[in-house]
């Protein structure tokens, strides 16, 4: 039995295996957070009224429902954000290393961003900028 | 109410688990900023490099959520006096409560129809703090007064 258990723990140098500390610190980190919710369970003080449960507005009441709607163009402007971001976290990098890759990588580039640029034709021609 | 609060009689397990609990409330409390007049100033003043409030694990937090301690800084008007119940009203448990500067302490100069004359008319205090405004040494030891307030505060033990 503890034959076995070394033999799983220890690698044939008798070092220890080096998933071991992985495996020690999933432990742990389980015990935290399962200990933390459990000590909060026990010891944390809950007395819950309709004032204390009530949205923070910095103090006043609030005036109006928080989940309301939202214009669907702020989703369209949000997409085509998380385009341009996309592109230009990759032409970062692609401008560092621009150097090595030479004309072969200019000419990749080119062609992602026109990609890009024939969705971003596309969008502004179906009115996704027309701000209503 | 917590499960545990106050079940436990007087012996040396409940005694350290208290001291334990304490501890770590009086070593991060992060107060409401609740700035109403000039005392706010010497409060930003208090948190800023010079005094440096983050050395006693006192981190001003712009929300009641997540709030220990609210430290009312300045005139309270009545007209004022609701949001800050409210606002006491939506930090969660355990809370305290700073009242800084005469006018907080008691409406100070401004004995007036329309100045609450002292925020213990609307929420209960746990430290004063006079001065007008009160340096940033005057809030660092009532801060300290507090975490001592807290130090031998009983939780567990009856």
């Amino acid at each position: 039995m503890l034959e076995e258990l070394s033999n799983l723990l220890f690698n044939d140098y008798k070092d220890l295996h080096p998933y071991v500390p992985v495996f020690i610190f999933s432990l742990i980190a389980l015990a935290f957070g399962f200990g933390s919710l459990i000590a909060t369970y026990l010891i944390g003080p809950r007395d819950s009224y309709e004032e204390k449960l009530s949205p923070y507005e910095c103090g006043i009441e609030p005036e109006t429902d928080a989940n309301h709607r939202f214009s669907i163009q702020f989703y369209v402007i949000a997409i085509l954000f998380v385009i341009f971001d996309i592109e230009a976290a990759f032409l970062y990098p692609w401008a560092v290393v621009f150097d090595v890759i030479g004309i072969f990588g200019f000419i990749e580039m080119m062609l992602f961003i026109l990609v890009l640029f024939v969705g971003f034709i596309y969008a502004w021609r179906k009115g996704a900028l027309e701000w209503v | 109410m917590g499960i545990v609060q106050h079940q436990f009689s007087d012996n040396i397990v409940t005694a350290k688990l208290d001291h334990l609990i304490n501890w770590s409330r009086y070593s991060s409390l992060w107060p409401m900023t609740f700035g109403l007049a000039c005392c706010a100033i010497e409060m930003m003043a208090s948190g800023a490099a010079r005094y440096d409030f983050d050395r006693f694990g006192v981190i001003f937090r712009a929300t009641p959520r997540q709030s220990d301690v609210l430290i009312v800084a300045g005139t309270l008007t009545y007209k004022m006096a609701d949001v800050l119940r409210k606002v006491y009203d939506q930090m969660p448990e355990p809370r305290w409560v700073i009242a800084m500067g005469s006018c907080a302490s008691s409406g100070g100069p401004f004995n007036t129809y329309s100045v609450v004359q002292g925020v213990e008319e609307i929420v209960p205090v746990d430290v004063f703090i006079p001065g007008c405004p009160p340096r940033p040494e005057a809030l660092m030891h009532g801060v300290l007064k507090l975490q001592e307030k807290i130090k031998n505060e009983k939780f567990l033990r009856k």
